[in-house]
């Protein structure tokens, strides 16, 4: 970035690739899991003490698979990536191989999450629920 | 995104919070995989679907995983142990949330006259958000 200048969205897809594109990814599932067990949270508290229908109605769309399906990428892929960074920062001898890092982390998450998301479509399909 | 400040070295707010959120990091993971196992141990196992094992591994509280009708749910959890791991993921997923949010949207603002004001309306919603937690976990049935 430039120093005293706003780049804005364009700031979100300079050439830094592979690395760079985990980095943003990190933030956006970040944000994706926060938006997602705060109002999870809000709603669990809403149940519990009976205030209304709003926090069933929300855990109804957050424990259907269509939406798992998201909230299992935000998860796994904010854990791994959070572990690869905690890695590269206690052993920073590591840091010049931060490229093949990057592809080991998708080495490890792509089976997980594809195996995942074809458990879940899969009992999705079969007992026909929402 | 906009120019970081960057503070002195040494030890301050944001050395710290780089520390923590490192620790927290880990030490969620440490929590659900110790959850995920004592939910398989207990019977998660026998009628797995995800959105069940989720809960079971992050928040293991009786009236968080209350419509999974897995037998002795009440019995499995009620401890003061399941307690105390409870307050733990909670203080630090919130707290590894909320440092996240300061970072992101410091990123955008910058080193500001509204740093402050923006710094405060996050550690109220933190604060807001650890007691809503706290209480759902005191008004469980134990």
């Amino acid at each position: 970035m430039a120093y005293g200048k706003y780049s804005g969205f364009k700031g979100w897809l300079y050439k830094g690739s592979t690395p760079y594109y985990v980095f943003a990814l990190h933030r956006l599932t970040a944000m994706g899991i926060i938006l997602f067990v705060g109002l999870h949270v809000l709603s669990s508290f809403s149940m519990q003490q009976v205030l209304g229908t709003w926090g069933t109605t929300l855990n109804i769309i957050y424990e259907s698979w269509w939406f798992q399906i998201v909230v299992v990428f935000c998860v796994l892929f904010h854990t791994l990536n959070g572990l690869r960074l905690v890695i590269l920062d206690v052993w920073p001898k590591l840091i010049k191989y931060s490229r093949e890092a990057v592809y080991l982390e998708w080495a490890i998450f792509i089976p997980i999450y594809v195996l995942t998301v074809y458990l879940i479509v899969i009992k999705g399909i079969t007992t026909g629920t929402v | 995104m906009r120019p970081r400040y960057v503070p002195q070295r040494g030890i301050n707010l944001d050395y710290l919070m780089w520390l923590f959120t490192r620790i927290s990091g880990v030490g969620i993971v440490l929590l659900a995989l110790m959850g995920l196992g004592s939910a398989m141990y207990m019977g998660a196992r026998l009628q797995m679907d995800l959105p069940t094992v989720l809960r079971w591994t992050f928040f293991p509280n009786p009236s968080h995983v209350i419509n999974s009708n897995i037998p002795d749910v009440t019995l499995g959890w009620a401890t003061a142990f399941w307690q105390i791991m409870q307050y733990l993921i909670l203080f630090l997923a919130f707290t590894h949330a909320a440092n996240g949010i300061r970072m992101i949207v410091e990123d955008y603002i910058g080193h500001t006259f509204w740093q402050p004001f923006v710094r405060a309306l996050i550690a109220l919603l933190w604060m807001g958000m650890v007691i809503v937690g706290i209480y759902v976990i005191l008004g469980s049935a134990y």
